[in-house]
């Protein structure tokens, strides 16, 4: 199992995520228990991008459920197509069919919705299921995901029981919200992600920006890794590291110890709210600069 | 290879045994899947097996980040029974500490629920409690509250204090906000919405799309200071606490000493004594003195996120006995004033006839406190009533 791991850390750096030991064993054990995997960590730590680097590397579709406060079935599981039916409807009117006949024909997978669940595990390859910040949703629907999660089968009253083709890999994010049921955490493998130490982050910008010099690479992790040890409202994420890298990069930018003030109005690349802005002055700045170099 | 698995297998339950004392939710399946996984995986290295365990046995961030002591504690020879107390304090005055706890539990239960665990003497009148700086004030308590608070034992005072704890949450009532919101059922039509969802029925309307003004409850947000100092008031305020806890929708629960725990799951079962074991078990270790900024920084770096709105009434419960700085305190209320609707502060020593709030902490604390009270009898927790209600 342990070169497995190795394995899939190496396959993982050949999508372009960079993955420590922890989260590579956790996706390891996924695949292997075939158990959903729960995600949780500050915001910006990469939890969306696990979903899509193991699709690509499963060279397989990523199906995404994205939740919010008032999500409901309809939304997430499948739905009649309405417009259509009555279309057909009217259309079979002329035929002369009996009621029942056309009600077969209305309720049939031509007329079916699906949405992102039922999509999940009805496709002939297993895709990866990716039900993002499972925490806005509501609570009846974290009940109801769990039931399919389960039994991988959604029942639709017209149709009947549909059973899954094969069974999507699932991972679930959570940004702590709202507190998640006892249940569910129970049914999921559980991993917490942590910023990244400051090696794997220059790991990770130097493989999303292809072009950037080792030298700058290194400052900027090494001024963003401070920034976060700063008491700020928002820490900065791995997003938002690499926008910065991105802008310092266009604005031609090489050194961080050269002009304070004119790198501290990137920083809003980094800084999202009014009082963090504020509290990093030109001085924290330039101090910051002189830890990273 | 075959002989080892099964080696393990005592081990493991004993392991998953020693990880639910502390408080872990793990059920039967999974010491299953433990044991296979570690059968699948040819004897692994130790640390493989510590990270593969925490990600099958871990399920939240509180557990993720204890489960390594945890392991070593069990699995490097120290032993089941002390290793609980070492590794969930932090403090070195950890180990005496079960006796802080032992007059919020009959005697009786904690024996019959906890055969494993070294017993301290009972002392049935609880006068030997307390110790490190809480000793001085908690004596002179005893002198003026001996009659009423202290003696919270009988079931029926009980019932009249979580009666209590309902009425002040339902004070704190539902609000209904200016705005309508789109509902399945309301008093009102929604024009604008029913024109446009009937369009395909050539404006006709059909469907009716209702509006309502959306509930929106007051969160309540509870922190209750268990140190020394406070001991004469922990059971019943622990009592209050699970009343405002049981009966309201959204509120949590918070313990804190010298650390932050977070009880809203313990506090709401419904068996009261299982409920008050369980808390005993999660405040093992608890040092002696009160860091209230040191935990207010916690809570607000790590719950307040999700935990405030602009609706929610923060509740702290203590003396104000503080040993960490004022400062700390007085910019980690600021942070919270920023993210709550309204900070209440319940002193029980507020009750007692020549106190004044002088001491350094509640003094700074002060000009940010929306409503500063006493609690140190029932009777003075009623009258808060109606002043909550105007908050």
């Amino acid at each position: 199992m342990m070169d497995r791991v190795e394995e899939l850390q190496k396959r993982l750096a050949d999508v372009g995520y960079i993955a420590d030991e922890t989260l590579a064993t956790a996706l390891q054990l996924t695949l292997h228990l075939k158990r959903p995997l729960l995600l949780e960590g500050e915001a910006g730590v990469g939890k969306t991008e696990v979903a899509k680097a193991l699709a690509a590397l499963k060279k397989t579709r990523l199906i995404r459920l994205q939740c919010y406060e008032g999500l409901d079935a309809s939304q997430a599981i499948y739905e009649w197509n309405y417009r259509r039916q009555l279309l057909a409807i009217k259309a079979h009117e002329q035929d002369g069919l009996a009621a029942d006949q056309i009600e077969t024909e209305i309720f049939s997978d031509r007329f079916l919705l699906r949405r992102p669940l039922l999509e999940a595990i009805s496709a002939d390859r297993p895709p990866v299921l990716l039900v993002d910040e499972i925490d806005r949703a509501d609570e009846e629907f974290e009940a109801y995901l769990l039931e399919v999660l389960a039994d991988f089968q959604i029942t639709i009253p017209e149709l009947g029981t549909i059973q899954a083709v094969s069974i999507p890999h699932v991972i679930l994010t959570s940004n702590g919200t709202r507190e998640l049921s006892d249940a569910l955490r129970r049914r999921c493998l559980y991993t917490h992600i942590d910023f990244p130490s400051a090696e794997r982050e220059i790991r990770i910008v130097e493989t999303r920006l292809p072009g950037i010099e080792t030298v700058l690479a290194r400052r900027i992790v090494g001024f963003v890794q401070a920034l976060r040890r700063e008491d700020l409202e928002k820490t900065p994420g791995v997003a938002e590291t690499l926008d910065w890298a991105a802008a310092l990069i266009g604005l031609d930018i090489q050194r961080l110890d050269g002009d304070p003030e004119t790198l501290r109005k990137t920083l809003l690349c980094l800084l999202k709210t009014e009082a963090d802005l504020a509290a990093v002055t030109k001085e924290v700045v330039a101090r910051l600069a002189g830890e990273a170099a | 290879m075959d002989a080892q698995p099964l080696a393990l297998v005592p081990k493991m339950v004993r392991f998953i045994d020693h990880l639910r004392d502390n408080d872990f939710s793990v059920d039967p399946a999974e010491t299953e899947a433990a044991l296979r996984l570690l059968a699948d995986d040819h004897a692994p290295p130790l640390m493989r097996a510590r990270q593969s365990l925490r990600i099958l046995l871990a399920c939240r961030k509180e557990e993720w980040e204890r489960f390594d002591d945890l392991f070593e504690a069990y699995w490097f020879s120290r032993g089941r029974v002390r290793t609980r107390t070492s590794s969930t304090s932090s403090s070195a005055t950890g180990q005496q500490h079960p006796d802080l706890w032992q007059d919020h539990l009959d005697g009786r239960d904690r024996r019959a629920q906890k055969p494993g665990v070294v017993q301290e003497a009972v002392d049935d009148d609880g006068d030997a409690a307390g110790e490190g700086e809480g000793r001085l004030i908690a004596s002179r308590q005893t002198m003026i509250q001996r009659t009423d608070l202290r003696h919270l034992t009988d079931p029926a005072e009980i019932a009249e204090a979580e009666r209590l704890a309902y009425r002040l949450a339902s004070v704190l009532r539902y609000r209904l906000s200016r705005r309508y919101r789109q509902a399945r059922r309301g008093p009102r039509l929604d024009l604008r919405r029913t024109l446009r969802a009937n369009i395909s029925s050539g404006g006709e309307p059909f469907d009716l799309v209702q509006k309502k003004r959306p509930d929106r409850p007051v969160r309540l947000v509870v922190l209750l200071d268990v140190s020394g100092s406070m001991q004469p008031y922990s059971r019943f305020f622990l009592q209050f606490v699970k009343g405002l806890v049981c009966r309201w929708l959204e509120t949590e629960a918070f313990l804190f000493h010298t650390r932050l725990v977070r009880v809203t799951d313990a506090v709401r079962d419904r068996d009261s004594i299982r409920a008050m074991s369980k808390l005993a078990l999660m405040a093992e270790g608890f040092g002696g003195g009160t860091r209230i900024g040191a935990c207010l920084k916690l809570f607000n770096e790590r719950y307040a996120k999700r935990t405030l709105n602009s609706r929610t009434v923060f509740l702290i419960l203590s003396d104000g006995y503080d040993t960490g700085s004022c400062d700390d305190l007085v910019d980690q209320l600021e942070r919270l004033k920023k993210r709550g609707r309204r900070l209440v502060w319940l002193n029980p020593l507020l009750g007692w006839r020549d106190y004044q709030p002088i001491n350094q902490a509640m003094m700074s604390a002060m000009p940010l406190i929306d409503h500063f009270a006493a609690a140190h009898t029932l009777e003075a927790l009623a009258l808060i009533e109606s002043d909550l209600a105007r908050l």
